[in-house]
């Protein structure tokens, strides 16, 4: 280590760094460093400790052991402003914004020492000069409502910039984006690297870190299983660094299931029938504008598109929380629904498995009689469910919210599931899920379409819809912009479709 | 190297271990040091504070008067404390309950006042019954309010105390004022609509009432559906209305519990310690009770605990004034403390961190 530093400085050394919260370690012992012009993924499953050890960099929290170097300089980091005087840039996944100010309002808010604000003109030709500068393709006098979620993206990187970030940290980068942004994302990155900027890369996407990265550092339990230049490892080594064992690469043996036993039953009625569907957002606009999408017993339709396009609202007027503005939404059979966002749908953190287990049928026999629980009844419902679907958890009685958050969405896989139903809207079904609990949700899904369920599969991972879906629609804006044959679905074509370009996409064909 | 690693471990959860049990410990570390700024309060005041809580505590417990005292005391308070437990439970903020009290012991003094010579075994309780309808009928108002018109729940309970109370003081010096009395207050209720004591003592029936009500309070919250879809309510209000709980519903039921329960308690008070209706029938019980709750941890027992402990400060502090001649208000200053810094004490308690 002595001898790697004699060559070249490290932008990042941190050395034995350790932090404890109440009950767990969450960093033991990580030695973590990052070389200038060098792209290094930190990767890990979900509760691996990446994010506590980015936050160490940032300053939000103070190591309990262990020291932080930046180019060969001990540094203490006791708050997020110490880090930025220290170069350390951090784009958060979800951005730090203000929407009706300008590009170069945002960037330099917070920075500006000056009374006066300065002439927007010479403030625009200024960022516009260090934009250009990095080859980042940003207009500053543009609002930032006006902009895709990939040029917001593109303003945090610049913020970060302006403010003499040497070191930048992206936490999960290309979550929010399309294929084609993320591309590009990749080259900016890229080229950012060759002027010499350290960049963290947080992901759990192994192909993206395969495709970007220069070396690459896995977190497990808190401690740092290795760091690997990216060419000695492969996709399948990394899995298995990352979760401690073998992992079946799910998308091999779905597509053993899609040719082998599975027909969709076209024949039947329809079990979901959405027509000319309207629906009016929270901020009193159309979130849907006249959605189409009919759903057969026995298959997955897989609804494509990037995050904020109607999906939540769609999600909602499904489950019966949003008034329909116009339309209908015809369902034949009962209605299983995993949420979108499970700690404001789905569960209570501060109930019990238990109780979570049973909340949608407590006034009914069995759970209950002559207006009393049947508490032990509904323990003994809990421990075979727990049984049946691998929840891990110390107890019934334990409180969700301490499970982590695989478990959670196997409580509600569970209650979902073991209710009688025909038709299953998943939604954002593996969301902050680690490899081995994403493996659970798609056999539970694979299984529930083939005793015959009509599944709306609702994601913004693109993966996730092309290994799951017999059929996949694009959502964008509210509508339904195309509609594919999972054996005809090309990625590019649905990135652009994705990304609203309806009319180039057909021109491409 | 690994093995190093798991004692690691074993030494940090040992650690982290002891931290939780002293945190644990918070809400009582909490009232020491309150009873020690009290301390310095008292000695400002001119007496000896080790005096002074002696007297304090022997005005509460020393003996069979002054532990009937404390008990009569803790009555309403508990009973109240008991409501706002369901109510807080389904984070409905009713700070209402002094109004709802002043209204129940209203709608319980015109039926004791209107059948003066039923028997007491009909009378009382259809007392109790009038004293929970006003109670109901005084939150559910706020709790339409609420859901109908969407006005802020803790405006509405509030601002219908004082409506509640000057009410009362309206009917205690107009409608109901005792034929050719002078005072502002009604007759006197016949003996039939005062509630019996308990065998020889100075204790009544809502005394035994008050105590049952912790075990209907609990297998209420904890052991119906009822109670749990309340819960789950106050838990997340989303997630209670994705799993199909009729989310309005629970909200007006447990406002209305914790109404009708206020309401009880007003005129249990009315009946036994006033046996007539004026305009000053409270201790500050209604807001005393819903310190109560907070400070019991919305546990039903923790309840009993906070109502005796908060019974206790306020007849101790009638014996420091009878004793020391140290002002009441002196008293209800060191109520105040201890109550800041339980709360403040549970509250680090139940953080995640230091």
């Amino acid at each position: 280590m002595i001898s790697a530093r004699s060559t070249s400085p490290l932008a990042v050394e941190m050395r034995g760094i350790t932090k404890r919260f109440p009950g767990v370690i969450a960093n033991r012992a990580i030695d973590f460093e990052v070389k200038p012009g060098e792209i290094h993924a930190l990767l890990g499953e979900n509760g691996a400790g990446k994010t506590t050890l980015m936050n160490l960099l940032c300053g939000l929290y103070e190591p309990d052991a262990g020291e932080i170097w930046l180019k060969e300089q001990r540094v203490w980091l006791r708050s997020p402003r110490d880090a930025i005087a220290a170069g350390i840039g951090m784009v958060h996944q979800h951005f730090k914004l203000v929407e009706p100010f300008t590009v170069a309002e945002n960037i330099v808010l917070g920075s500006n020492r000056t009374l006066l604000r300065e002439a927007p003109k010479r403030l625009n030709l200024r960022l516009q000069r260090l934009a250009d500068q990095y080859g980042l393709n940003i207009d500053p006098s543009a609002q930032i409502w006006q902009l895709s979620v990939g040029e917001q993206q593109r303003v945090e990187i610049l913020k970060a910039l302006y403010r003499q970030a040497n070191i930048l940290i992206l936490d999960e980068p290309t979550a929010v984006l399309t294929p084609q942004e993320a591309q590009e994302l990749m080259a900016t990155l890229r080229m950012l690297a060759s002027q010499g900027t350290a960049i963290v890369f947080i992901s759990h996407k192994l192909n993206e870190v395969m495709a970007i990265c220069d070396r690459v550092t896995v977190l497990r339990d808190g401690q740092a299983v290795g760091t690997i230049a990216i060419q000695d490892c492969t996709e399948r080594s990394l899995a298995k660094m990352m979760v401690g064992r073998e992992v079946s690469l799910f998308r091999n043996r779905e597509d053993e299931a899609q040719t082998t036993n599975h027909k969709p039953q076209s024949a039947s009625p329809p079990a979901l029938a959405i027509k000319n569907l309207w629906v009016i957002s929270d901020r009193k606009l159309p979130a849907l504008r006249g959605l189409n999408l009919v759903i057969q017993p026995g298959e997955i339709v897989g609804l494509a598109g990037v995050d904020g396009n109607g999906q939540r609202e769609l999600e909602e007027a499904i489950v019966g929380l949003r008034a329909i503005d116009r339309g209908e939404i015809l369902l034949t059979g009962k209605l299983a629904h995993i949420p979108s966002d499970r700690y404001s749908m789905g569960i209570l953190t501060e109930f019990s498995v238990a109780e979570n287990l049973v909340l949608k049928d407590v006034q009914h026999p069995p759970f209950q009689w002559k207006g009393l629980l049947r508490i032990n009844y509904i323990l003994k419902h809990a421990t075979d469910l727990v049984q049946q679907y691998l929840i891990r958890t110390p107890s019934v009685k334990t409180q969700v919210g301490k499970l982590s958050g695989g478990n959670a969405q196997k409580v509600v896989f569970a209650r979902e599931l073991n209710r009688d139903h025909q038709v299953l809207l998943a939604a954002q079904p593996t969301r902050g899920l680690d490899i081995g609990a994403t493996e659970f949700v798609y056999a539970q899904l694979l299984a529930r379409r083939d005793a015959g369920a009509a599944i709306l599969l609702i994601s913004t991972e693109l993966d996730e819809i092309l290994s799951l879906s017999d059929r996949i629609a694009v959502l964008y804006e509210g509508e339904i912009v195309g509609e594919v044959d999972r054996a005809s679905a090309d990625i590019h074509h649905l990135g652009l479709l994705m990304a609203g370009k309806r009319e180039r996409a057909r021109d491409e064909e | 190297m690994r093995e190093e690693s798991v004692l690691n471990l074993g030494s940090a959860l040992t650690h982290a271990g002891v931290l939780k049990r002293l945190k644990s410990l918070a809400p009582l570390l909490g009232g020491l040091l309150a009873l020690l700024l009290g301390a310095v309060l008292l000695q400002l005041s001119g007496a000896n504070p080790l005096q002074a809580y002696g007297v304090m505590l022997a005005g509460a417990f020393g003996g069979g008067r002054q532990l009937t005292e404390t008990l009569l005391r803790a009555t309403p308070l508990l009973i109240i404390g008991l409501g706002m437990t369901i109510a807080f439970r389904c984070r409905v903020w009713n700070i209402g309950a002094e109004g709802q009290y002043y209204i129940g012991a209203l709608c319980g003094s015109v039926v004791a006042l209107a059948l003066p010579d039923l028997g007491p075994g009909l009378l009382i309780p259809l007392m109790f019954m009038a004293g929970i309808l006003g109670g109901v009928i005084w939150s559910g108002i706020a709790g339409l309010l609420h859901l109908q018109r969407g006005v802020n729940l803790i405006i509405c309970t509030l601002m219908l105390n004082y409506i509640g109370i000057l009410l009362v003081q309206y009917a205690a010096r107009v409608p109901l004022q005792q034929p050719d009395g002078f005072l502002p207050e009604s007759a006197q209720f016949s003996a039939n609509a005062q509630i019996p004591t308990l065998l020889g003592t100075r204790l009544h029936w809502g005394v035994l009432l008050a105590f049952g009500l912790v075990g209907v309070v609990y297998i209420l919250l904890w052991q119906t559906p009822l109670g749990l879809q309340l819960r789950a309510v106050g838990s997340r209000l989303s997630v209670a209305r994705c799993a199909g709980i009729n989310t309005s519903r629970s909200i007006l039921i447990a406002l209305m519990i914790s109404g009708g329960l206020a309401g009880l308690a007003g005129i249990i008070e009315v009946s036994y310690t006033y046996t007539r209706l004026k305009g000053d029938i409270s201790d500050n019980f209604g807001f005393g009770g819903i310190l109560v709750a907070l400070l019991g941890q919305r546990q039903p027992v923790g309840v009993v605990v906070a109502a005796l402990l908060f019974s206790a400060l306020m007849v101790g502090a009638q014996s420091l004034n009878v004793v020391l001649q140290i002002p009441a208000s002196v008293a209800q200053v060191i109520q105040a403390i201890v109550v800041l810094f339980v709360l403040a004490g549970q509250a680090i308690a139940q953080r995640e961190s230091l």
